[in-house]
């Protein structure tokens, strides 16, 4: 069970970390570049659109 | 297809998917350190050889673009989280100073987890490309053989290159060192993860270069603007 627990929390630090915006809004995006992709929308733009706004964002909340 | 122009045309793709790689490698060995860089890499290279052997050509149905999006999208998220912690450190040297961070890799004895995964991730993403292409080239010309040492080739020479480098990176400063791994884990992962979602780069894996220099921009402007606005706090470590 401990081991159970120390797997889990490596996983949650490792894609968390200290800010879940960062996950969460990359999450967002991947799905929303796929369903653009499978509408026959070449959506190439988004997730680096994404990457510098979620940068931006975290550094604001952080500073 | 002729055995010689095979190996080069073998080498020269398994060349662009090993310098992937290796930049990975390099960059994660020269800031988390070398041992478990190492150990994520060994280890990633045993299950992309043991999945070899076992499936032969069958390793064409391994579905490689979820695969993709899976390592793409933690890697994008891994580089976001350094890109920040090192943006937010250079602005602010004098809390560096307060709080004297020096890069302490792990103990002989721990492995440091973080650093393995990446590795690992790493070298069974590109490795099960640079397998792909020496099944779809050899497979195709029926040497699949002689593809393969066009391929090792390519590794070794893009490996010894990366183990030349590697004595030099340490004079880098750290901060600098994270916000270019930073850069790399976030170029690459967004690559990956669009590639994965099956996105259709304009100008294929050159894109990586231009992921590569909107982010670097990008992390310059940032830094422009944290040093207009000092930060109030240094997070993670």
């Amino acid at each position: 069970m401990r081991y159970i627990g120390a797997f889990l929390k490596f996983w949650y630090d490792f894609i968390i970390g200290d800010d879940w915006t960062i996950a969460t809004s990359i999450a967002v995006a991947v799905a929303m570049t796929f369903w653009l992709v499978h509408s026959n929308i070449q959506a190439w733009w988004l997730l680096p659109l994404a990457a510098i706004f979620t940068l931006g964002v975290s550094l604001w909340r952080a500073a | 297809m002729n055995g010689m122009f095979l190996i080069l045309a073998t080498f020269l793709a398994a060349t662009i998917e090993g310098v992937e790689m290796m930049a990975i490698l390099v960059g994660v060995g020269a800031t988390r350190g070398w041992r478990s860089t190492f150990f994520g890499a060994i280890a990633g290279f045993a299950l992309l050889t043991g999945v070899t052997i076992v499936l032969g050509n069958a390793l064409l149905n391994i579905p490689i673009q979820w695969l993709r999006l899976l390592v793409g999208s933690l890697l994008l998220i891994l580089g976001l989280q350094w890109l920040k912690k090192a943006l937010l450190r250079i602005a602010r040297p004098p809390a560096r100073r307060q709080t004297p961070p020096p890069f302490q890799p792990m103990s002989s004895e721990k492995i440091d987890w973080y650093a393995f995964v990446v590795a690992f991730k790493g070298v069974v993403l590109e490795g099960l490309e640079i397998a792909f292409i020496v099944v779809t080239f050899g497979a195709e010309a029926n040497q699949i053989g002689t593809a393969a040492i066009g391929a090792v080739a390519a590794l070794v020479v893009v490996g010894g290159v990366a183990f030349l480098i590697r004595g030099w990176l340490p004079r880098i400063p750290r901060e600098w060192l994270r916000f270019a791994v930073g850069l790399l884990l976030t170029a690459f992962g967004t690559f990956w993860a669009a590639e994965g979602a099956r996105v259709r780069w304009p100008g294929g894996d050159l894109s990586i270069l231009g992921l590569l220099a909107v982010m670097a921009a990008t992390g310059f402007t940032y830094l422009a603007l944290l040093r207009l606005h000092p930060v109030r706090t240094l997070t993670g470590s």
